[in-house]
């Protein structure tokens, strides 16, 4: 069974459709990049997935359970954690503070402090500073780590290379990199195709609320995608 | 020497201010709504202590055992069965829901308990009476003391318990982004049903106090919302203990003012909450246009 | 892109023709109402006059500006106030009236000065602590004796019947031309920026709606009218007591009218002022469970039908009477055929 499946979900925003009848699945273990341009309904859909949207119509299954009802603070619960759009830190919190607030969710893991200071080597010397006087970098990396102290089974990254420097994204990602390569499952949203295509197995491209392309990220041309992008060709599903 | 016997009862008066006007800021820093049943509220519970103190002869501070809890509870009925509900229709619609609630707890309380004064202070032996000698003729009241040292401790533990504590970390991320905190696993209805029962808990205390220091009728609800209100203004929200600032702010403009002139305790309270006012928006212009002037050359 | 010729915008509809119609042959009977109603009656529309008056006001205030007050008898107890003030003076007691409502304007605008920079909750109890201020200011005028309150003596030159029928035309004509200035006001370029900064303040601002000056007028208008309001109250009941004028009573009465009669809407008021007109002649003698029940009406009004019952009653069945807003008429199926035609209404 997949661990997220996705059924014809429709969202709206007000009297806008930002996700129209999107069906996906995510394996165990899988890394998704959703890319697409600005107000595709990357972010809508990604929120849409942790609770912060209810949708219209469609479905949300979680391993099966059925989630698309259930509160955003119970979805932590169960195991999905996003990093939002913008980071969205507590800003008056220190680094640590935020860090243990995510406690909140009950969940059971290896995930603590100590354990994400050292993930991000970066923040040990910040662990006492308010998040407002975190630098770029430093607060993606709080943000992650806030969203791992949550000890989730999906996490859901959206644009966490949005506004840092080319180094900071190096370290963000390598970070992630070892996510990965520890097994997690990731659905992440990336303007950077490059990144995109370097880090995932899978590539979803979105216009317009629809998934227009799917498929490998090894398979799929730079042609494809770009084509896709910016909405030169209807849906096709590449092997 | 009486002018400062007046400034040491100024800055105790700040103490009661703080105790009353601390609920009020707190349930407006994590939920942005402003109670205007919260006066009222003080006068339930002063109604509540003083029913336990002449019905059933329990000292009114034994009596708290049993009101703080109560008042807690209402808090949390009051969270999510008027404010839950009514903040969704947008931010002016909790106000008009509130407003509506204190003229239905005053005229309740009216109909329960008529229109007689009453008063806490013959419950307590002579702690309304007693006084500490300054020497030089001059006298501060035990219990104007005792409501300062309760206040601090008041706000203290309310700081202790926002800092150190879970839930008192949960409600400072809840007030900051109520949203992000959902996504962190927060049940933010919850943290602000606890935040309310926690608010009204201080308004239980401040009823206390205030059935202690001064005479209550079913109607002095209103006059202890404005009260409340101007402190924390005066003090400026956001920390507890800009509260206590504004209190002694407010106590002090006070009974200088009821020095100078019979109406002044009021109306020099008033004036120095309407300075306040004023200026905090005169400031804020005069630094725009100075930022502006620098920044852009206008 | 040329317009469409065949769609046209329409402010008024044949309803609202109809109504404007009704509502003009309504006023002329109300004027020749001392000829042949009851002096009962006459004192009771008088009163019903008077609520009209704030129930508008209010709504001008919260609806259409997003200010809730809860210190409008601030200005209603300042009209009473300066009415018996400028008649001490020497000054017609109807003229001192419409003098004190003026004066009153003049007053707020120092008070907006302070006050229109708060937002929702802070405004609502900032006006509570204003209307205090004044009503001690009030109090240190050496002929308000305290509670006992003073008489505006100089009614006393007309006989009684005379009284009440100036009063009573007094009031009609107040309550039109407060109808008519908001009717006007919302039908103008400032009614499209009270509409904007109700709905968000922040967009409106940005596309150049002056927020400050729209708000402060709607303020001083809402001044001029509780004034005048409590002027006449004055004129009905000639006594003028600080403790009732200033009572945070006028102001459950105002929201309890509003909110019942549907806040935001032009209709809305007035319906709430005859719910509340009837209500209390009904149980106004109920004591304080009168008040209680006025309260709890509101609470429950606030929770479950914000919108009150006219809101209710457009929403449902998209009724608008009278035309301060704009419909858009599209060509049906076939463009001859007007009454096939779909409208899209925007308030």
């Amino acid at each position: 069974m997949s661990l997220l499946s996705i059924t014809a979900l429709d969202i709206r925003h007000g009297l806008l459709q930002a996700v129209r009848e999107v069906s996906f699945q995510v394996e165990q273990g899988e890394t998704v990049a959703l890319i697409g341009a600005n107000g595709a309904g990357k972010t809508t859909l990604l929120r849409g997935i942790a609770g912060s949207h209810r949708p219209w119509r469609g479905q949300i299954r979680l391993d099966g359970t059925d989630i698309t009802k259930m509160p955003t603070y119970q979805r932590v619960a169960m195991g999905i954690a996003l990093v939002p759009e913008g980071r969205r830190l507590f800003a008056a919190m220190t680094v640590e503070e935020n860090l243990l607030i995510a406690r909140a969710s009950g969940r059971k893991g290896d995930w603590t402090v100590d354990r994400v200071m050292e993930t991000f080597p970066m923040l040990k010397p910040r662990r006492h500073a308010r998040c407002g006087t975190l630098s770029g970098g430093e607060q993606q990396a709080t943000a992650i780590g806030r969203a791992l102290m949550t000890n989730p089974r999906l996490l859901l990254l959206d644009e966490v290379s949005l506004g840092l420097s080319p180094l900071a994204v190096n370290l963000v990602y390598k970070s992630v990199e070892a996510l990965i390569s520890s097994g997690a499952t990731i659905v992440l949203v990336e303007q950077d195709l490059n990144r995109a295509l370097k880090v995932a197995n899978r590539v979803m491209c979105m216009l317009e609320g629809k998934i227009v392309v799917e498929g490998n990220a090894g398979t799929l041309t730079r042609e494809q995608i770009t084509d896709a992008y910016f909405g030169h060709q209807k849906r096709a599903r590449v092997e | 020497m009486a002018f400062l016997t007046a400034l040491v009862e100024g800055v105790l008066l700040g103490g009661y201010y703080a105790m009353l006007a601390c609920g009020l800021s707190f349930m407006f820093g994590v939920m942005r709504i402003i109670n205007l049943a919260h006066g009222s509220l003080a006068i339930v519970a002063a109604f509540a202590l003083w029913t336990i103190a002449d019905r059933y002869e329990y000292d009114p501070f034994l009596a708290l055992i049993v009101v703080l809890p109560v008042m807690g509870g209402l808090g949390w009925l009051l969270q999510r069965g008027i404010l839950e509900r009514s903040a969704r229709s947008g931010e002016l619609i909790p106000i008009l829901s509130t407003f509506g609630l204190a003229i239905v707890v005053e005229n309740v309380l009216f109909e329960c308990f008529g229109a007689d004064i009453r008063s806490l202070a013959p419950y307590v032996g002579s702690l309304a009476y007693d006084s500490f000698d300054l020497g030089g003729g001059s006298y501060i009241g035990e219990l104007a003391v005792l409501t300062f040292a309760v206040a601090i401790l008041l706000l203290g533990g309310l700081q202790l318990f926002l800092t150190y504590t879970p839930l008192g970390r949960q409600i400072r991320a809840t007030a900051e982004d109520p949203d992000t905190v959902e996504l962190v696993g927060v049940n933010s209805r919850f943290v602000n049903a606890m935040a309310a029962s926690i608010a009204l808990v201080t308004v239980g205390l401040a009823g206390l106090f205030l059935a202690l220091r001064s005479n209550f009728d079913p109607y002095a609800g209103s006059l202890q919302l404005i009260f409340a209100f101007e402190a924390g203004v005066i003090g400026g929200t956001g920390s507890l203990w800009g509260t206590l600032a504004g209190g002694i702010i407010l106590g002090l403009a006070q009974t200088l003012g009821a020095h100078i002139h019979p109406q002044g305790f009021l109306l020099a309270g008033h004036a120095v909450f309407l300075l306040v006012l004023v200026g905090r928006l005169y400031i804020s212009r005069h630094a725009l246009r100075g930022f502006l002037k620098a920044r852009l050359g206008w | 892109m040329t317009a469409d010729p065949r769609i046209s915008i329409q402010r008024w509809t044949n309803l609202s023709i109809g109504v404007a119609v009704v509502v003009a042959v309504l006023f002329v009977v109300l004027a020749a109402g001392p000829a042949f109603l009851s002096e009962n009656l006459i004192d009771r529309l008088t009163v019903l006059f008077i609520y009209v008056c704030l129930a508008v006001m209010w709504n001008a205030l919260a609806g259409y500006g997003g200010m809730i007050s809860a210190g409008q008898q601030a200005f209603f107890g300042l009209g009473g106030y300066l009415a018996i003030r400028l008649s001490e003076w020497g000054v017609e007691p109807y003229v001192a009236l419409i003098l004190a409502a003026l004066l009153a304007g003049v007053f707020s605008l120092p008070i907006s000065a302070i006050v229109l920079r708060l937002r929702a909750g802070e405004f609502a109890i900032g006006m509570w602590v204003i209307a205090e201020v004044v009503r001690l200011l009030v109090n240190l005028d050496p002929i308000i004796q305290g509670d006992t309150g003073r008489s505006l003596i100089a009614l006393a030159t007309f006989d009684a019947v005379e009284r009440r029928d100036y009063t009573y035309w007094l009031a009609l004509v107040s309550m039109c031309f407060l109808l008519a200035v908001i009717f006007v006001m919302l039908r103008s370029r400032l009614g499209s920026s009270i509409q904007a900064i109700r709905d968000n303040e922040e967009a409106a601002a940005s596309v150049g709606v002056r927020v400050l000056v729209t708000k402060r007028i709607i303020f001083v208008t809402a001044a001029i009218g509780c004034a005048l309001a409590g002027g006449l109250w004055l004129a009905t009941f000639t006594t003028f007591q600080p403790r009732s004028f200033f009572g945070i009573q006028w102001s459950a009465y105002m929201i309890f009218m509003v909110l019942v009669g549907g806040i935001g809407r032009f209709e809305g008021p007035i319906l709430g002022a005859i719910i509340f007109f009837l209500i209390e002649l009904w149980f106004g003698t109920a004591g304080v469970w009168y008040l209680v029940i006025l309260g709890l009406t509101a609470l429950l009004f606030s929770l479950f039908l914000p919108g009150g019952i006219w809101g209710y009653i457009e929403d449902r069945f998209h009724v608008l009477l009278l035309p301060v807003g704009y419909r858009v008429r599209m060509p049906g199926p076939s463009a001859e055929d007007a009454d096939a035609s779909q409208s899209v209404t925007a308030k």
